[in-house]
């Protein structure tokens, strides 16, 4: 906008991406520059890096629950995804037999994804086998239906990927009874949870500890974006997707991202450190924005109860408003929010998410994430009802 | 003014809302995805998304996506394949403009608070003082896109603005490459922009709709003169494929009849026609009414030579009456009129009956 004064920006996109925090920037600054060394090698500047890597590893295991050489580094939460997903299949295919694949209809593309190519043409995607998939519906409150997926499971169910919280509406998963239900009826598959979305809020070791694969993305935890890691417990065996010079023990080749890789660490030690206070803090934010927009907002609609989600999560419904029309509001007020999740060309896709939820069409049209994280403030909750309210009374004149 | 500014990922759209930019306006960029099939042109693949974001990010505005495939299914898609099954020839740009362009996003500019919507076609709008707001014939005589936009009326001419109506096409490039705007040597959108060059319309519509082989006949003889396979693809006026057996003269279709399954066929003096109908109801005025016996300009496809006429009203309904007989015109073709006197004017738009 040419001849306007900007406005203050209030970011509500945490669950897009977060800010990075300084003492990560901090952290990560020597590896931008003079600590340049490639981890695999075997003289001085190599070590150092290796040091800070391996360091790097301890940290996160730690803050995982899991031993150090349970944690694989990757490029982010697709690729964990992908690996924990396509790198299982791969492994447990190899017996020619045909392998149940199981997930909740809920899950983020970059599970569901490599879940449904490998189901359309495990010859192509995975060299050998054929697999089933079942994908598992969820409640109008967006949360897994157990007694379905106690039904789809079998002996010869290999993996089932359920998400720890959901990325669009904020729902939290009973991973923990999901757990109970994988060990009781499916003895041989592996669990896989997405904990990208939830990292910031949730406990990992206690994660970890009920399932097999953990997917962690820095970005999301105040880190940098193209650096996340899989945890993948023994004695659970995955195929790489990227073979090369064999480095994360075989399981992931590529030349190490040093500086990615201890701003992770930085990300989560940071995370983890300040939970307890970040959870009621950023949820009586989050409770702040809910309340004061269902008030000056008619026809408002939570699409899940506050108690079953994040404590940054806000989805809201506003009757009779289009999304798209909303969203170029909000931005001119400065405020940046979401819709679900855009497609390639930049346009807003109707969200699997809502559809499994039981929500019409037209009211998941209706529909704006707003996701609070460790910057925000009462400044800019404040500044998002004011303009969310305005523009809301404007598109529905 | 705030201009909402519709860009399509070509270099025309590009440059009109740099000029717009240029001219100090508050300039939001939009493009509208349309299709929800694959395409290669036009406004629908991620490829001119992608143009049309870099572009709004070099001159420095904000850009959205709009997502109407819904509509423009609707009102677009769904219609041609419908007139093509009821041999009829559809202008599916006119359509576009008339219920996706200058209905849904003009009405979607008003709610986002913008005073003006801009788009890139070859046209002007003139808005005379104290006179009605004018629709006329773009500079570059090659390019007018006038025909397209002739079913405006003056509710809409009033809040659209055309900012490359005055450039010749080259003057429009050469811009493009001043600014250095990555759609400046972009080749032209061609046909129909839900259809793939490399599916072509028969195959698209074969999917669609079911073809039906057609007797052709001698208009004048009355005689057979073979088949046809597919009367949906016959267009009135088409001359290609139709050409006489036996002595190789030109023969043009001068008439598809769905029901029988014929197409007529001539000489072009016998199927020259010199009056056309209208679909009644479907006429529009970019001011105001025509009286009867209004001397008139007609063109009748988008690149169609324009022909002199005279509007009038009878128990038939409304059409125009050429004071040279012309080839035939394609039943649901758009036919824009102009003024006779200030030839560059549109005066109103209706469909061919």
């Amino acid at each position: 906008m040419t001849s306007t004064e900007a406005p203050p920006v209030a970011y509500l996109d945490h669950a897009a991406t977060s800010p990075v925090r300084p003492e990560v920037i901090e952290a990560m600054a020597p590896f931008a520059a003079e600590r340049f060394g490639n981890a695999s090698g075997s003289h001085r500047m190599a070590r150092d890096a290796r040091v800070a890597v391996e360091e790097a590893r301890e940290r996160v295991a730690h803050v995982l629950g899991a031993d150090p050489t349970e944690i694989v580094f990757t490029s982010g939460g697709t690729e964990s995804d992908n690996l924990a997903v396509l790198g299982t299949l791969a492994d447990r295919a190899r017996s020619g037999e045909t392998i149940g694949a199981v997930c909740s209809a809920i899950e983020h593309a970059a599970v569901l994804e490599p879940m449904r190519a490998a189901a359309c043409g495990a010859a192509a995607v995975l060299g050998v086998g054929a697999v089933t998939l079942d994908e598992v519906g969820v409640s109008p409150d967006g949360v897994i239906d157990l007694d379905r997926l106690a039904e789809v499971l079998g002996t010869q169910t290999v993996l089932v990927s359920v998400m720890t919280a959901n990325n669009e509406v904020g729902t939290i998963q009973p991973i923990q009874s999901v757990a109970d239900v994988v060990r009781r009826y499916a003895p041989v598959a592996a669990l896989h949870t997405d904990a990208v979305q939830a990292a910031p809020y949730v406990d990992l070791a206690a994660l970890t500890g009920a399932c097999d694969l953990v997917s962690v993305s820095a970005h999301k935890l105040g880190g940098p974006k193209g650096v996340g890691a899989l945890v993948v417990r023994a004695p659970n065996q995955l195929l790489p997707l990227l073979r090369g010079g064999g480095q994360e023990h075989e399981r992931r080749s590529g030349t190490h991202d040093v500086a990615g890789i201890v701003g992770l660490a930085a990300a989560l030690r940071v995370a983890n450190a300040t939970r307890a206070a970040e959870v009621s803090r950023v949820g009586a934010l989050r409770d702040r924005l809910a309340d004061a927009l269902r008030c000056a907002v008619p026809n408002t609609v939570e699409t899940a109860s506050r108690s079953a989600v994040l404590p940054g999560h806000s989805h809201l419904r506003f009757a009779a408003v289009e999304q798209e029309e909303l969203l170029v509001l909000l931005d001119r007020g400065g405020v940046c929010a979401s819709a679900g999740s855009a497609c390639a060309s930049g346009a807003i896709e109707p969200s699997h998410v809502l559809v499994a939820m039981g929500v019409s069409p037209d009211d998941a049209g209706s529909a704006i994430r707003f996701s609070l994280g460790h910057t925000s403030t009462e400044a800019e909750v404040d500044q998002a009802v004011d303009v969310v309210a305005n523009a809301v009374a404007r598109l529905r004149r | 003014m705030r201009v909402l500014v519709a860009m399509s990922g070509g270099v025309d759209s590009s440059v009109a809302a740099a000029r717009l930019v240029e001219a100090g306006h508050e300039v939001v960029g939009a493009t509208l995805k349309l299709w929800g099939g694959s395409s290669d042109s036009g406004c629908c693949s991620v490829g001119d998304v992608d143009d049309a974001r870099r572009v709004a990010q070099q001159i420095g505005i904000p850009h959205y996506v709009f997502d109407m495939t819904e509509a423009f299914d609707e009102s677009v898609v769904r219609p041609y394949v419908a007139a093509h099954a009821a041999a009829r020839t559809p202008n599916p740009c006119v359509e576009c403009n008339r219920h996706i362009k200058f209905d849904r996003l003009l009405e979607r500019a008003d709610r986002l608070g913008f005073d003006m919507l801009a788009t890139g076609h070859h046209a002007r709008v003139v808005h005379p003082p104290g006179q009605p707001h004018q629709l006329r014939r773009g500079a570059d005589p090659d390019k007018d896109q006038s025909y397209v936009l002739s079913m405006l009326g003056q509710d809409q001419l009033a809040r659209v603005s055309l900012p490359i109506g005055d450039l010749r096409k080259s003057a429009v490039r050469a811009l493009a490459t001043e600014l250095g705007l990555r759609t400046a040597a972009k080749p032209d959108s061609q046909d129909v922009c839900f259809i793939r060059s490399d599916e072509g319309r028969q195959r698209f519509l074969g999917s669609r709709l079911a073809f039906h082989t057609a007797t052709v006949v001698d208009s004048a003889s009355g005689a057979e003169m073979g088949t046809v396979d597919a009367l949906e693809l016959v267009t009135v006026g088409q001359r290609r494929g139709f050409a006489h057996a036996e002595d190789g003269t030109r023969r043009y279709v001068s008439a598809v009849d769905p029901d029988t399954r014929t197409v007529f066929v001539g000489r072009a003096e016998d199927v020259a026609t010199s009056a056309v109908r209208f679909v009644p109801g479907s006429v529009t005025w970019t001011a105001s009414a025509l009286g009867l016996d209004a001397p008139v300009i007609a063109q009748t496809s988008a690149h169609g030579r324009p022909s002199a006429c005279t509007f009038g009203v009878d128990s038939d309904g409304p059409g125009v009456r050429f004071e040279a007989p012309i080839r035939p015109v394609a039943p649901g073709q758009t036919i824009a009129l102009y003024d006779r006197a200030d030839p560059d004017r549109v005066i109103g738009a209706a469909i061919a009956a």
